[in-house]
Formats: C-alpha cells, sequence, structure tokens
C-alpha cells in the first residue's frame, strides 16, 4: 500500500464506532431485465478515504459507480451524502464528479475550457475560473497545456486533465472508473503514486472502481471486493490479504495454495485445529483459525505462497509437504515453482533471488522439501 | 405477453385492457418525470401521427365511399344523416369488387412487381461489384469514390429519368451507338417498351443498393478472407462462403430499399415506358387525375400497403437487428 | 487496391459508366444549336438565354426553393428530435412506433404519401376551413416525407458519438437542454447539415408528391418540367438539368475540400 503520511486523518475511522460514514448506500439493488447487477448491497465510505471496489467484469462495480453518480437509478435502495438522501437526485444537482474510463474529455473544447464547464454551469465569475482552472492544471503537473485540445495530447496527459476536470468543482465525492486502465504498466505505476498525493492533498472522499487487485491493493484505504452484484468482503488491503474471509476473495487477491479437507480435531485454548489433508506429512494440516470449528466440517485452508519455506532436506515443522517440481515460472525478482505432492496435490511457491544468477535455483524433477507454520494458513468455510 | 390464455376471449380481452391502462400510466409517469424528454419525443411524434398515420386511415374511409363526379370533394360521406335524424353507416365496397373482378388491376400489380424484383436483381448485379470496390479501397480513394456514386442522387431523378429520353429514343445515344455496332436496326427506339423502364428504374435507384451494400461491407473484417485463403479456399469459393453471408444484412436492406419503393413507382413507366408499361403507381395517378375516381384510387392505395406491408415490416426487423448487432460490438 | 482485379474494376466501371453517360450527354447537348436535343448542330448558348427569360419557368424554381428550403429546416428539427430521442431515451412508451413512422415514409411509395396527404388536406379543410391546398400544403407534406432520411442521418451520427460526453456534461452540473446545446449540437452540426441537404434535394426533387397536394396556381418546378416533358422535350430542360448538376457539383466538391482541411487540421 502507497502508505503515504496519513498523520493528519484519523488512521482507521471504521474502527471506531462514534464515527458518522460520509458515503451510505443501503440495500442498492439494481436489474437490467432479470440480471442482478447489484443484489441488495450496503457499504459505508468515511470522510478521507480512497475507497475501491475490486472484481472481475459483471461484478456490479461499475453499475454501483454510475449508481452512486447518478447516471443510473436503483430499483430498490438509498444513497446519502454526507447525510443527505441523493438517491433521487439526477447527477446535475448531486456533489458528486467523475472520472470517465475512456476520459470524456470533450473534443470540441480547449482543455481550460473542459476544466471551466462545471465551473462555468454553476455560474462561477469569469476571472475565478481562470484562477481555478490554473490551479487544476498545477494541480496535474501540466501548467503550460490550457490552450490544446484533447486530440493533442496524449493518453497520460488526458487522464490528469479528466481528473483536474473532475476534481475542479470541489466535489464531496470523486468516483473514478478504472482510471489506470489505458495506461502502460510503467506511467501506470507513477501516476498510482500521485493519485494518491493528491487525494491526499486535496482531502475529497476518492471511490475507484478497478478490476485490477495489483491497483486496488496499491492505492485504497479500504477495498470492497465484488461478485455477481454482491459484496464479498470490505476490509484494509493487509486484512484482505491475510484473513480472506471466502475461497473467492483467496482466490481473487494475489496467489494462493487451497487444501480441502475435514476438521479432525480442534483445540479451543491454542485456537488451532487438525485437517485431513493427504498432500502434507502426517495427514493432517495444523492451521490457527479464530471461530470454533465443530469436528467434520469441510473447511478450504488458504496458504500464501510465501508463507511456505523451502527447503532440500525433511525440515521440522507444523506443516511438511515433499514433492517433485513440475513448473518453473522466472519473474526477474522471483521464481514461482509450481511443486507436485505424491498424492496429486500442486503447490505453489516462491523464491526471491537474494544472488544473481542466470537460471533459477532449483530445476525441474527435483525434489523439495516445503513447510509452514500454523499460523501461516487461514482457514475458510467451503 | 402471453398467447391466448384458457380463460378464452373475454380473458384476452381483460388482457388487452390492463395493457392499455399500463400503458397510458407510462405516457403520465413519463410526462412527469421526464417533461423535457415528452417534449422532445412527443413533437415529433404528434407530427407524424397527424400527417403521416391519420391520412392512411383516411385512404381507408374513402376507398369505402362511394365516387360522385362533379362535386367537391368527389365522393360520398362515410356517415349518412338521414333527414329523419338517424345516421348510418355508408359503406361502398364497389371499388374493392372492381379491383379483383377487372384483370387490369391484378395484372399492373403483377407488373409492377416484376419490373420492382428484376430491377431489383439487376441493381444488385451491377451495385455489388462498384460496393465491394469502394470497400476495399484506400480511405482517399473510397471518399472519392462514394461521393461519385452519392452526386446523381443528389441531382434531380426527375432530369436524370429525362435524360434517359436523349439515350434510348430513336437514334439516341445509347441507341445510335448499339445501332452502330449492329446490335439493332439503325431507327428504333428502346424508349416506350419495357426495356426502357428496367434500365429507368436500376439507373435511378441503383445508388439505394450501393449505399447500404458499401456500409454492410466496410464493416467486413477483409481478414476473414485471408484466413480462408490460408485454410485453402479460392478466391471463388471464399466470396460465396465468407463475403457473401456476411454481406447479407446489406444486400437485405439494398433490396428492400429498392424493390419497395419501385413497385409504386409512377414517374418512371410513365415517362419512359409505353402503354402497356402499366404500373399500380400509374393506375393510381390515372384513376385519380384522369378519372377523377378518388375512392377507386383509394382501395388501389391500400392494396398496394397490404401488399408492401410485409416488406416494410420486414425492412424495419433488419434495421432493428443490425442496429442491436452493432451496439452490441 | 493492392490487387490488380481486372474483373472488379471492369465491372465498377461499367457502373460509373451507367450512371454518368446520361448526365454527361445532358450537358452536352444543352450547348448544341439544334432544337432536336440530341443533335449536334454547333456550339450554342441559346438555351440558357431562353431559359433564364422564360417567366414560367423561373417563378416554378423560386417557388421550389422556398418550399425546398422551409421544408428542410423543419424537417432538420423534427429529424433531430427523433434521432435523438430513438437513440439516446431507451425505452420509452411509444418507441416502436415512432420507430415504425420513421422507416415507412423511406420504402413507401411516393404515390400513397401524396395520395394519402391530399386526402387528409381535403378532410381537414372540409371540417376546420384550412388549409388551402397551395404551397404550403406541398410543404407540410415534403416535411412529413423528409423528417425520416435526417433521423437516419441523425441516428447514425449520435451511435457513433460517445454517450460518456453526454453524461460526463450532467455530472459536472449541465442540465439536459444544455448538454444538448452545449455538447451535443456542436458534434452533430455536421450531421445537421448533412441531413438539410439532403432534405433540401428530396424536396426540391419530388414531383408525385408535389402533384397531389399543390393547388391551383402553385406549380413547382418538376411539376412544370414533367409537363414540358409530356408535350415533347425541349431543349432549355437540357441548359436547366446542366445548371443544377453544375451547382451540385460544386457543392459537393466544396463541401468535400472543407471537411479534408478539417480532418487534416
Amino acid at each position: 500500500m502507497a502508505l503515504a503520511n496519513r498523520s493528519a486523518a484519523p488512521l482507521e475511522p471504521w474502527k471506531d464506532p462514534a464515527a458518522q460514514p460520509f458515503l451510505r448506500i443501503e440495500g442498492i439493488t439494481k436489474t437490467f431485465g432479470k440480471l442482478y447487477a447489484c443484489d441488495d448491497i450496503s457499504l459505508d465510505v468515511y470522510r478521507g478515504e480512497f475507497f475501491a471496489l475490486l472484481g472481475g467484469s459483471g461484478s456490479g462495480k461499475s453499475t454501483l459507480l454510475r449508481i452512486l453518480a447518478g447516471l443510473e437509478t436503483p430499483d430498490r435502495g438509498r444513497v446519502l451524502i454526507d447525510g443527505v438522501d441523493v438517491t433521487a437526485l439526477p447527477p446535475y444537482q448531486r456533489p458528486v464528479n467523475m472520472m470517465f474510463q475512456s476520459y470524456a474529455l470533450f473534443p470540441h473544447m480547449s482543455v481550460a475550457q473542459n476544466i471551466a464547464f462545471g465551473l462555468k454551469q454553476d455560474g462561477m465569475g469569469a476571472g475565478e475560473i481562470k484562477d481555478r482552472v490554473q490551479q487544476m492544471l498545477e494541480l496535474v503537473q501540466m501548467p503550460q497545456l490550457g490552450a490544446r485540445k484533447p486530440a493533442q495530447l496524449s493518453g497520460g496527459q488526458r487522464q490528469r486533465v479528466a481528473l483536474a476536470r473532475a476534481l475542479a468543482k470541489q466535489p464531496k465525492l470523486l468516483l473514478l472508473d478504472e482510471p489506470l486502465g489505458a495506461l502502460d504498466k510503467r506511467l501506470r505505476e507513477r501516476t498510482q503514486f500521485e493519485l494518491v498525493n493528491i487525494q491526499e492533498r486535496v482531502g475529497t472522499t476518492f471511490v475507484m472502481v478497478t478490476h485490477d487487485q495489483e491497483e486496488a491493493m496499491t492505492m485504497s484505504s479500504r477495498i470492497a471486493v465484488m461478485d455477481a452484484g454482491r459484496i464479498v468482503q470490505v476490509s484494509t488491503p493487509a486484512a484482505l490479504y491475510e484473513y480472506p474471509s471466502t475461497r473467492f476473495v483467496a482466490e481473487f487477491i494475489g496467489g494462493i495454495n487451497l487444501f480441502e479437507g475435514r476438521v479432525l480435531s480442534s483445540d479451543a485454548a491454542t485456537r488451532t485445529a487438525r485437517i485431513a489433508c493427504d498432500a502434507v506429512d502426517g495427514g493432517a494440516l495444523l492451521a490457527r483459525h479464530a471461530d470454533p470449528l465443530p469436528e467434520g466440517t469441510a473447511v478450504s485452508v488458504a496458504v500464501r505462497p510465501e508463507k511456505i519455506d523451502v527447503h532440500e532436506s525433511r525440515p521440522q515443522a507444523d506443516n511438511v509437504a515433499v514433492g517433485k517440481v513440475r513448473d518453473i515460472a522466472y519473474l526477474g525478482d522471483v521464481s514461482v515453482y509450481h511443486v507436485e505432492t505424491e498424492s496429486g496435490a500442486v503447490i505453489r511457491v516462491q523464491e526471491t533471488h537474494v544472488e544473481r544468477s542466470s537460471e533459477p535455483h532449483y530445476d525441474w524433477g527435483e525434489t523439495l522439501w516445503l513447510s509452514w507454520p500454523a499460523s501461516g494458513a487461514v482457514v475458510l468455510a467451503t | 405477453m402471453s398467447s391466448v390464455p384458457n380463460g378464452g376471449w373475454s380473458q384476452l380481452w381483460a388482457e388487452v385492457v390492463r395493457n392499455l391502462f399500463g400503458w397510458f400510466r407510462a405516457v403520465g409517469t413519463e410526462f412527469r418525470t421526464r417533461r423535457g424528454r415528452f417534449v422532445v419525443t412527443m413533437l415529433p411524434m404528434l407530427w407524424l401521427l397527424l400527417f403521416f398515420a391519420v391520412p392512411f386511415l383516411i385512404v381507408l374511409k374513402i376507398s369505402f365511399a362511394e365516387a360522385v363526379f362533379g362535386q367537391s370533394p368527389p365522393y360520398t360521406p362515410l356517415i349518412e344523416h338521414a333527414a329523419d335524424g338517424a345516421t348510418s353507416l355508408r359503406l361502398h365496397a364497389g371499388s374493392y369488387a372492381l379491383l379483383l373482378q377487372d384483370p387490369l388491376y391484378v395484372a399492373a400489380y403483377l407488373k409492377s412487381l416484376l419490373f420492382a424484383g428484376v430491377s431489383t436483381l439487376c441493381c444488385l448485379l451491377l451495385g455489388y461489384p462498384i460496393a465491394y470496390g469502394i470497400a476495399r479501397a484506400r480511405p482517399t480513394w473510397r471518399m472519392l469514390l462514394l461521393v461519385l456514386v452519392i452526386l446523381p442522387f443528389w441531382t434531380s431523378s426527375l432530369l436524370r429519368t429525362y435524360a434517359m429520353i436523349g439515350m434510348l429514343k430513336a437514334n439516341g445515344v445509347l441507341t445510335g451507338a448499339l445501332a452502330a455496332i449492329g446490335l439493332i436496326e439503325p431507327g428504333t427506339a428502346i424508349l416506350h417498351t419495357d426495356l426502357a423502364v428496367y434500365i429507368g428504374i436500376v439507373y435511378n435507384y441503383l445508388p439505394f443498393m450501393i449505399l447500404p451494400l458499401t456500409a454492410t461491407l466496410m464493416r467486413l473484417d477483409f481478414g476473414l478472407l485471408e484466413a480462408a485463403a490460408d485454410l485453402g479456399a479460392k478466391p471463388w469459393q471464399a466470396f460465396l462462403r465468407v463475403t457473401l453471408p456476411l454481406s447479407m444484412p446489406g444486400i437485405i436492406a439494398g433490396a428492400l430499399l429498392v424493390f419497395i419503393p419501385a413497385v409504386g413507382e409512377f414517374v418512371i413507366p410513365d415517362i419512359l415506358g409505353g402503354p402497356d408499361a402499366l404500373t399500380i403507381g400509374r393506375v393510381l395517378w390515372t384513376e385519380f387525375f384522369t378519372n377523377r375516381d378518388w375512392p377507386l384510387a383509394a382501395a388501389v392505395a391500400v392494396a398496394m400497403l397490404l401488399l408492401l406491408v410485409i416488406p416494410t415490416l420486414l425492412f424495419e426487423y433488419v434495421e432493428n437487428r443490425r442496429e442491436r448487432r452493432e451496439a452490441q460490438a | 487496391m493492392s490487387r490488380r482485379n481486372w474483373g472488379l474494376w471492369a465491372a465498377m466501371a461499367a457502373g460509373y459508366a451507367l450512371l454518368y453517360v446520361p448526365i454527361v450527354s445532358m450537358i452536352v447537348y444543352s450547348f448544341s444549336a439544334s432544337r432536336m436535343a440530341t443533335v449536334w448542330a454547333g456550339f450554342s448558348t441559346r438555351w440558357y438565354i431562353s431559359l433564364f427569360s422564360n417567366e414560367q419557368i423561373m417563378q416554378a424554381l423560386a417557388r421550389s426553393l422556398t418550399i425546398a428550403a422551409v421544408a428542410a429546416s423543419c424537417a432538420t428539427v423534427l429529424g433531430t428530435a427523433c434521432g435523438l430521442a430513438l437513440s439516446r431515451f431507451g425505452r420509452f412508451p411509444g418507441r416502436g412506433l415512432l420507430s415504425l413512422m420513421n422507416s415507412a415514409p423511406m420504402v413507401m411509395p411516393d404515390v400513397m404519401l401524396g395520395l394519402s396527404s391530399l386526402l387528409l388536406f381535403v378532410t381537414l379543410q372540409q371540417a376546420l376551413g384550412w388549409p388551402e391546398r397551395g404551397m404550403s400544403t406541398i410543404m407540410i407534406a415534403h416535411i412529413t416525407l423528409t423528417t425520416c432520411y435526417v433521423t437516419v442521418v441523425v441516428r447514425s451520427r449520435m451511435a457513433a458519438l460517445d454517450d460518456s460526453l453526454e453524461e460526463a456534461a450532467m455530472d459536472l452540473g449541465a442540465r439536459p437542454w444544455r448538454v444538448f446545446w452545449l455538447i451535443t449540437l456542436p458534434l452533430i452540426a455536421p450531421a445537421l447539415l448533412a441531413g438539410w441537404l439532403l432534405a433540401f434535394t428530396l424536396s426540391l426533387d419530388d414531383l408525385v408528391i408535389a402533384s397531389f397536394t399543390s393547388g391551383p396556381g402553385a406549380s413547382t418546378l418538376p411539376m412544370l418540367i414533367y409537363s414540358k416533358v409530356k408535350l415533347g422535350v425541349t431543349p432549355e430542360i437540357n441548359a436547366l438539368a446542366t445548371l443544377i448538376v453544375t451547382v451540385v457539383a460544386i457543392g459537393v466538391v466544396v463541401a468535400g475540400v472543407v471537411m479534408h482541411r478539417r480532418e487534416a487540421a
């Protein structure tokens, strides 16, 4: 996470029971014919957050964003911004502005005129408009390009103009629809940090929609993972990664290993359970769990690849597995190995290249020993 | 809406009424919530309803009237008010009877269909290569070629048909050239024959075939042809099995755009055709202007409308399908 | 084209020849001194002079131009409204009807539209005492005919227009009318012009509908040409046709150059 210095604002308002949510979404449902684009969605976003709606295509995230903007009306439910019910308000009456995925810059107007458009609709004076436009151009670091037309700008420049235009009216809520989708990788990384810095400076609440989990993890204070019109989990990026609540979330974010089995026994004192699994030594996984687990429950155990240690001989640990290297992916900074155990399970592990070498550390067919502690796994309901 | 329910006709009527109420309620809601849009849609809607849809009802009404010569308007009213205050509906189906009995009218219909059908086919055969060539041309050439197709369309079609007279009369430009080659006797005229009508219709309607075809062909991914060639298809096979089926929407649109108006053509058969080139359009004109038999002309129009309803709905359906497909792409 | 496809070239050349030979021959013979329209008897411009001094033709021309200008302008307004409604308003009650009423005039034979329009006017006149058949009735009928063509042009332009532009404008605080005026209209302006020209041409060229719906003393140019043609070929018509073709050709060339200039900028 681009941990910008958030000393100004309280770090985690969602943990404070007295804090009032700035944006409240209550029971929003939207159907297109028989399809439920949004199915009874409720969400609280706090002032000053950089909030991400993360999901694949068809998850309903874009529809929800458009409902917040006022471009779609929900079939049921309410949207409250700063305590005011805006559900029935058309987009031109809401204190919300949106940065569109295609940027939607008006081609027949210059950059300055684009940025000034919203201000003109509010009836701002000409002198004031000029000052504000200049201010915005400086915010996005494009002070000289006011007279250009959008067709004369590069993709990255157009994106900044779109952002400047959306922020010009100093909205209470800024919506971003896949803001980095059209940029190439290097530009994307740089822009991620810039966006977070701008949000810090301006202090506006941002709600972003993205399908790229890296983007969401890097930029946001909290993420809502969506699937098939519903919200699956809302947490900070770290909590989402280390404590996914369902299989879907675990698989959606980052690489994951999943073992399925039934609970053999569970120790309430140490909060450790033994789960039947023939991929590991001793036939049982040892995993920490939060909620009580009755015996016989079918569960999935999720282990992140980087939590697994690789050894060349049998180690001593809570969970030990052995297998042969089946696939190798060389990524420059790390190598990812797929290790196949005798039981047929394929475990994904990775090793950082701490030494310079032209080849990955281990070879195909090599036998490797894998281990991880009980605290390295998360138990999920199937 | 379901098909006719088990409860029979009374239940069907209840459905219809319920749907109608729902429709009116929807209109009311529309008016209240989106007033601006309502005005925008009502403006053309009302105009077209009044000046396009309603006239057809009037044509229907008058087709059931009896011709009365000498008075204005020259037909009997639909609702009669007798001296004793009783009103009655006067429906006179004589015009329709005449249409069916007199072989002249049926022959005229068939002739119109023949003219329109053959001309549509010729337009397709002539227009397809042009459309194909335009679609495959380089962008700079393409604009020029398209403009050259549209340019005659911007000039008066009446004048172009008139120009055809000069081409097709005895010792005209075309006839003279054909005579010089020896294809026909010098001094014969193509003018005032059926052939002249065919040539005239094709000449006038060719742009209407070329434009939709070009639009469809331009959307064709010519990479498909390359893929076909890569898989071993000869050029004519690739054409028959890839290009032709994919250009079908354009062919249908162009064919309907030529066929339907051509059926009712009046000017071309009148100017270029002989007395035996009697099309239904000429019949309507003659009945109206020469014979002053308005009810009969109206009946001819109603019959023509019935003839063309199916192709018109087909055209609407094809256009909607094309639009929906393009919206998804 | 990359391949020298002789068959295609030949077919295209034949097609273009068919389109242009009659027009070219008409232009050529307009300069012929002979009264026989297809006999060349030396270069002469007498038919042009005779054309301009022909009161009847000039009046009919003026009348046709007026009708066409008014009808085209009204049709553009109605057609834009239709095009906007059908492409941007989603499903609304009556959409199917509007769409059908927009497709039908395009494919319907002129004689039907003419007859039905006239019968409407007659009925209205009986009931309300208005309208008198003349230029106004021709205008109304022409507006009804040409609106659907404008709708087609506007709709296709609107389909190509990114609707997120209009959404962005609304999001920035512009009410729907201002969105149309400030964003949509400037961007579809070329299409509106094309639609106007299309409607103008169709109106100017129409013979059948004008014949049905006009009144005494309100002859349009096509009606006049038609009656003259029935009587016999007059070379003034050649001259008139040449003039029309030239004006149109110049207009199209100018439009092409302007558009090319715009795109290059």
